[in-house]
């Protein structure tokens, strides 16, 4: 018997349509202009690539259209946790699920939502448990989910299956809507979240098993510390691709922001542009950034630390973009972008840059 | 009397032998022999001696080698059941072998391979005891120099990685003698060639920088240009690259290399497609390798025996491995020059290489001529474009790059349309098409084209294989749309239904003699 959660949040997506650019805490308003639930048809339509598997899978969910109803609409007799409530679903009660679903030891947790969503799986249960996302909120930024939801549900099967080996550490990434209403895009890291990938592993004599994300990660780490001068401050941008170089100099790591490194010391741990800025001044220094999320930015989101103003004093002579072979692959031959607010340092960056692929590689990649 | 119907291509009637073959040393057994020598009569042992006493004793071994004990029909049918148990090239028809063509090798090749004159020679011998194979070396070398317009080529490495080795060696010596080696540690190569390209280089501690393609497939050359310092050693890369595209522009890629004074070398593993039509040296490479066991219908198989035959331009003819045929009046001769110069590469393996492959190679280049060799390359474009038409004509069948234009002799395509209509992927295919007794490659990792399929007919497929092929996949596409279960469980007509992987990561696990699976799976 497998056993998975399955959560879907009602409310999300809704205020895209009436050009609300998210729903957090608008759902009336997005009911008052004329907007109709739209995540339980997708968080449906998730769960049915697993409808053969029904008699050896036991699903939990949270009451009615946070997951009960869907389930039960695809056929399957789910068993419901927690809190029956009344009236408008939220946060917490997704939070709730969620952590009730780790307690009862599930194997996944399926999600219907977006941006918002993830972010409170994220904070309730961390890396614990494997989660898919069935892409149903107006904010997609974070490579949680997947494409479609038909493609969740495949993607959960084949991990129910036996057969997904490899797990990623997918960001959470969400904007402030506050500000984005205002048109101002800030995008904040929140964490991570635990990932199945789908990894072909052909029995080929001519093509070895690829290396894992992990061992790949690891050999950038090494040459970039093989390559750091005396005297030169370095800037550890956020992600897990730089994480093992914190790892490596022995130094803790801030996954979600950005960390100073001189000679092998640290000298500032989740630096704000401020500490950047004085640090820096009037001193040899380098950026070192993995592309954030799905759409592969290296700049504006995620890492709004290393503003316009931080770049224009390093120059992009002094980034170093870290990624690994399989992370710029998969963006398919887009290149990697850049958002900083100014057009000048946007420009700037743009071009060709050289990304280090691991331990000696590299890969020349376009900007935009 | 009703005829036998034919008019459907593919072969379902397909089932290969299955024996679950032991191990050869399973089948041992004690004091059982193939041939049992008579003794020598008394006159002539009294003679010769025994044959033993006259070795030194320090050369002799205490206990006799354990080799496997088997009658003669017992080696024969050991190995006969083995052969069935295979895809071999012989058997099927070989177009899935992308980047690693497997054409027809007339027989006559191996016929003369086999004869006394060359089974009985030794290396060691003095050269004018070998002038025969030497002769042959240095004639195929001629026809090397006429085919690529390079100056000079050596035949030690024994197959196209070493080839690459053997470039990144005279590469790394070349700029040692310049006094360079240490501002020129970075070998540019591109992303749809060889990865051995890399891997070569690599073990060599050079730097290597990939060149992503443009929209078009094409190397990129504005991320080149970025490429290319003061710091590039040199430009490896295969044209036209596994994808099947050719660089027209790669003149100017050279040109930029030469300019900031590296070096270039051309990755012609597979020179099919180009035989009599372009040159290495005329497209500005200082060095390049083919391989024997490929272009020049050399047959291979698990890995040997091979030759990657290495080829230079005069100014760097004084790294190249040693010794090197040369005639002199009417006499062959060994030239040990570079094998014993310390600025040279000096060895990357025995002797000349792998002396019989470069006869076979021989013998097919002299069967087919000049003009038979560009006819090479004229159908086996014609074959691969053929293919690719009909192909491209399958819904679920695409070909990232330059659509609409020919490639040369072969394509990586894509099933993702497949794969996200029914989940089936290019690995399921991979099992089903043996179903039918065909062999089909993907790709290399990691996968830069999603769900791939790398096909290369080359010049000896005939039209009716072709069309087998091709209808085989058509078959077996239309099963991953309506019957997925078959595939999922294929191969249901072969002689392993899955191997057991899991432990291919872990070296614990690795065991390459018979004596180490003794050692390791003894019980406690």
């Amino acid at each position: 018997m497998k056993s998975i959660g399955f959560i879907v949040n009602p409310i999300a997506g809704m205020g895209g349509r009436v050009g609300l650019k998210g729903t957090d805490g608008l759902a009336e308003e997005a009911r008052q202009r004329g907007a109709l639930p739209l995540a339980p048809a997708r968080g449906q339509k998730g769960l049915i690539p697993l409808r053969n598997f029904e008699s050896e899978l036991q699903i939990f969910t949270p009451a009615k259209e946070m997951g009960e109803a869907e389930a039960k609409r695809e056929g399957f007799a789910p068993t419901v946790i927690g809190r029956h409530t009344t009236g408008e679903t939220g946060a917490a009660d997704t939070r709730y699920a969620a952590k009730e679903m780790v307690q009862q030891g599930v194997e996944l947790i399926l999600f219907a939502g977006g941006d918002g969503t993830a972010r409170d799986i994220y904070s309730a249960i961390g890396e614990k448990v494997p989660v898919i996302g069935i892409p149903a909120g107006v904010k997609i930024h974070s490579p949680v989910f997947a494409q479609t939801a038909q493609k969740a549900g495949e993607l959960a099967k084949l991990f129910l299956a036996g057969q997904l080996h490899h797990f990623d550490l997918a960001e959470v990434l969400d904007i402030d809507e506050e500000a984005y209403r205002n048109g101002q895009v800030k995008t904040r890291l929140h964490g991570y979240l635990n990932v199945p990938v789908e990894r072909l592993r052909m029995q080929n004599r001519k093509s070895g098993t690829p290396l894992t994300e992990k061992v790949s990660q690891n050999s950038i780490a090494l040459d970039i510390i093989d390559n750091m001068a005396k005297g030169v401050m370095y800037l550890v941008g956020p992600g897990s691709t730089t994480r093992p170089i914190m790892e490596n100099l022995g130094l803790p790591c801030t996954l979600l922001g950005v960390d100073l490194v001189m000679d092998g010391q640290l000298i500032a741990a989740d630096a704000t542009e401020k500490t950047i800025l004085k640090a820096t001044k009037q001193r040899n220094f380098k950026i070192i950034v993995t592309p954030i999320g799905g759409q592969g930015y290296i700049f504006g989101r995620g890492n709004h630390q290393l503003s316009h103003r931080v770049l224009r004093l390093a120059g992009k002579e002094n980034i170093i973009v870290i990624a690994t072979r399989e992370k710029l692959i998969r963006l398919r031959g887009e290149p990697l972008l850049v958002d900083t607010g100014d057009i000048s340092v946007d420009q700037m960056l743009g071009g060709y840059i050289r990304v280090t692929t691991g331990y000696k590689q590299q890969m020349i990649t376009r900007v935009r | 009397m009703k005829r036998i119907d034919r008019s459907d291509k593919v072969r379902n009637g397909f089932h290969q032998a299955k024996w679950d073959e032991p191990i050869i040393f399973e089948l041992s057994r004690k004091g059982e022999r193939g041939i049992q020598v008579p003794r020598a009569e008394e006159e002539i042992s009294a003679r010769v001696g025994d044959g033993i006493s006259a070795i030194p004793t320090g050369m002799k071994r205490r206990v006799p080698p354990l080799l496997p004990e088997i009658s003669q029909p017992g080696v024969l049918r050991h190995f006969m059941r083995l052969s069935q148990e295979t895809l071999g090239a012989d058997v099927n028809i070989e177009i899935g072998q992308g980047t690693c063509t497997v054409k027809y090798s007339p027989k006559i090749n191996d016929a003369l391979a086999r004869l006394p004159g060359m089974t009985a020679l030794h290396p060691s011998q003095a050269e004018e005891t070998v002038q025969g194979i030497l002769e042959i070396i240095y004639k195929t070398d001629c026809i090397m120099r006429e085919i690529s317009g390079l100056d000079s080529f050596t035949f030690q490495p024994g197959s196209g990685s070493q080839g690459i080795l053997t470039m990144a060696s005279i590469i790394e010596k070349y700029f040692e003698e310049k006094g360079e080696s240490e501002q020129r540690n970075e070998i540019i190569t591109t992303l749809f060639s060889h990865p051995s390209d890399s891997a070569a280089p690599a073990v060599k501690g050079y730097k290597i920088i990939h060149i992503l393609p443009d929209e078009n497939g094409y190397p990129d050359f504005e991320a080149f240009k970025l490429a290319v310092s003061e710091k590039t050693a040199a430009f490896i890369v295969a044209n036209p690259e596994d994808t099947g595209v050719y660089n027209p522009r790669v003149r100017e890629f050279t040109a930029l290399v030469h300019k900031k004074g590296g070096l270039c070398g051309y990755d012609q593993a597979n020179a099919n497609g180009l035989l009599g039509v372009t040159r290495a040296a005329d497209a500005g490479f200082d060095m390049c390798f083919f391989n024997l066991h490929k272009t020049f219908s050399t047959p291979h198989g698990c890995g040997g025996p091979a030759c990657g035959a290495t080829g230079v331009t005069a100014k760097l003819v004084k790294y190249l491995p040693g010794p090197l045929v040369e005639q002199r009046g009417d006499k062959f001769v060994l030239n040990n020059t570079t094998t014993y110069d310390p600025v040279s590469v000096g060895k990357v393996r025995s002797f000349l290489g792998v002396a019989p492959v470069v006869l076979k190679a021989y013998s097919w280049i002299m069967s087919m001529g000049a003009e038979g060799l560009y006819e090479v390359a004229k159908v086996a474009v014609l074959n691969n474009n053929y293919m690719y038409k009909k192909l491209m004509e399958i819904e679920c069948v695409d070909a990232p790059y330059i659509i609409g234009k020919q490639r040369i002799e072969q394509v990586r395509y894509t099933l993702e349309k497949m794969t996200s209509d029914t989940g089936i992927t290019t690995g399921d295919i991979q099992r089903r098409m043996m179903d039918f007794g065909m062999h089909y490659w993907s790709s290399h990792h990691p996968f830069h084209v999603a769900e791939p399929m790398t096909l290369e007919p080359t010049e000896t497929p005939s039209k009716e294989d072709l069309d087998e092929y091709i209808a085989t996949l058509t078959q077996v596409f239309k099963e991953a749309y309506e019957n997925p279960e078959i595939i999922r469980s294929a191969p249901n007509k072969s002689v392993c239904h899955r191997v057991d992987d899991s432990g291919v990561d872990d070296p614990r696990q690795w065991c390459i003699t018979w004596r180490s699976y003794l050692k390791k799976t003894r019980p406690n």
